[in-house]
């Protein structure tokens, strides 16, 4: 599962324009400090590489295992 | 340490109290903080055992308030000078110098190349973004020729440093370049960096969207990003390249590796030395 932490998140997009089998969205909805957070979109295709989770320059996204 | 699954795992090692990070958006700083705690994670090193030392400036906050470690904030430009003597004195502690182009190059350029000549035991991770961004992005020793910045808002008309290159013609042990894009290459080599014995050198290009990015037409930290993925080159490619072919191009890669006798070795080889002749 991808999951984004809300308090963390810039909204720099970094993850939405590099993931390479586009996964993530930049979303509607904003986080408390008024950042457009990135969501999944198209989840089933994850391969797990990773990539956002190395990347991201605010530690606010991740990938678990579920 | 209790580690809240709902958090991205290498979360433990930074200082929960000061997240968010003070960088702006979409910088590359952050980016360099989450590769170098995963670098420490994957060769399982204590972070007691780690000093990183850093000077002035916006990749000199890499470390210093976020790492959960020691830290040594010195300085401008000479972060290098003070973890010297932290190695000659704690010749086991891995001391890592985190800084800046305009930090390292600019004000203490002959800290770093005395430190490669001498090839102490220090790993430097050299952020390279192109311009003095803290105090709003005046030119710096790296900036390319002919990009306008805030100290020269024509144009830049001085050449740059290639300072990979200087590094490794000063007989540093170990030399890279890596860009931010090239995160998993990028931990690959902080890893080696961090092991190598003598001194070990990984120039990390970086990008500011704030201060460089807005001169060059590039705002964001993804078209900055997008800029360094499409003009990377690797090493072996560039090889065979011609000067003009490589006019703009970052050649990225593993530079050198070689072997020469690390300094602190040596001054307590010479140390047993003088109390063995005074005694016997």
């Amino acid at each position: 599962m991808i999951k984004i932490n809300e308090k963390l998140c810039k909204g720099c997009s970094i993850c939405v324009y590099f993931c390479p089998v586009g996964v993530l969205k930049t979303s509607e909805k904003l986080n408390r400090k008024g950042y457009f957070l990135p969501t999944p979109v198209r989840e089933d295709k994850c391969t797990k590489c990773r990539f956002c989770e190395q990347i991201c320059p605010e530690f606010a996204i991740h990938i678990t295992d579920e | 340490m209790v580690i809240d699954k709902q958090e991205q795992r290498m979360i433990k090692y930074l200082r929960r109290e000061v997240l968010p990070t003070t960088f702006c958006q979409g910088c590359g700083c952050g980016t360099i903080l989450n590769a170098y705690v995963k670098a420490l994670d994957d060769l399982e090193i204590d972070p007691r055992e780690v000093v990183s030392v850093t000077g002035i400036g916006c990749s000199s906050w890499i470390p210093s308030p976020n790492f959960h470690g020691d830290t040594l904030h010195t300085t401008h430009g000479r972060a290098i000078a003070f973890a010297t003597g932290v190695k000659v004195m704690k010749p086991d502690m891995k001391v890592v110098v985190i800084a800046g182009d305009g930090d390292l190059i600019g004000i203490g350029g002959n800290h770093l190349m005395h430190a490669a000549r001498r090839n102490i035991g220090v790993t430097v991770f050299l952020v390279n973004n192109f311009v003095y961004g803290m105090t709003g992005g005046q030119s710096s020793p790296t900036t390319p020729m002919g990009i306008p910045t805030a100290s020269s808002p024509y144009k830049n008309i001085e050449s740059p440093f290639n300072i990979a290159e200087v590094v490794s013609a000063c007989g540093a042990n170990y030399v890279a370049r890596w860009t931010t894009y090239h995160v998993f290459s990028l931990v690959d080599s902080m890893k080696h960096a961090i092991q190598k014995k003598g001194f070990s050198f990984v120039e990390i290009i970086s990008q500011c969207p704030m201060n460089y990015g807005r001169y060059v037409k590039r705002r964001t930290g993804v078209e900055l990003l997008q800029y360094f993925k499409e003009n990377s080159i690797n090493v072996e490619k560039a090889k065979d390249m011609s000067e003009d072919e490589l006019n703009g191009k970052f050649v990225v890669g593993e530079l050198i590796e070689r072997n020469r006798r690390e300094f602190t070795e040596q001054l307590r080889v010479l140390n047993k030395k003088i109390i063995q002749k005074n005694l016997g």
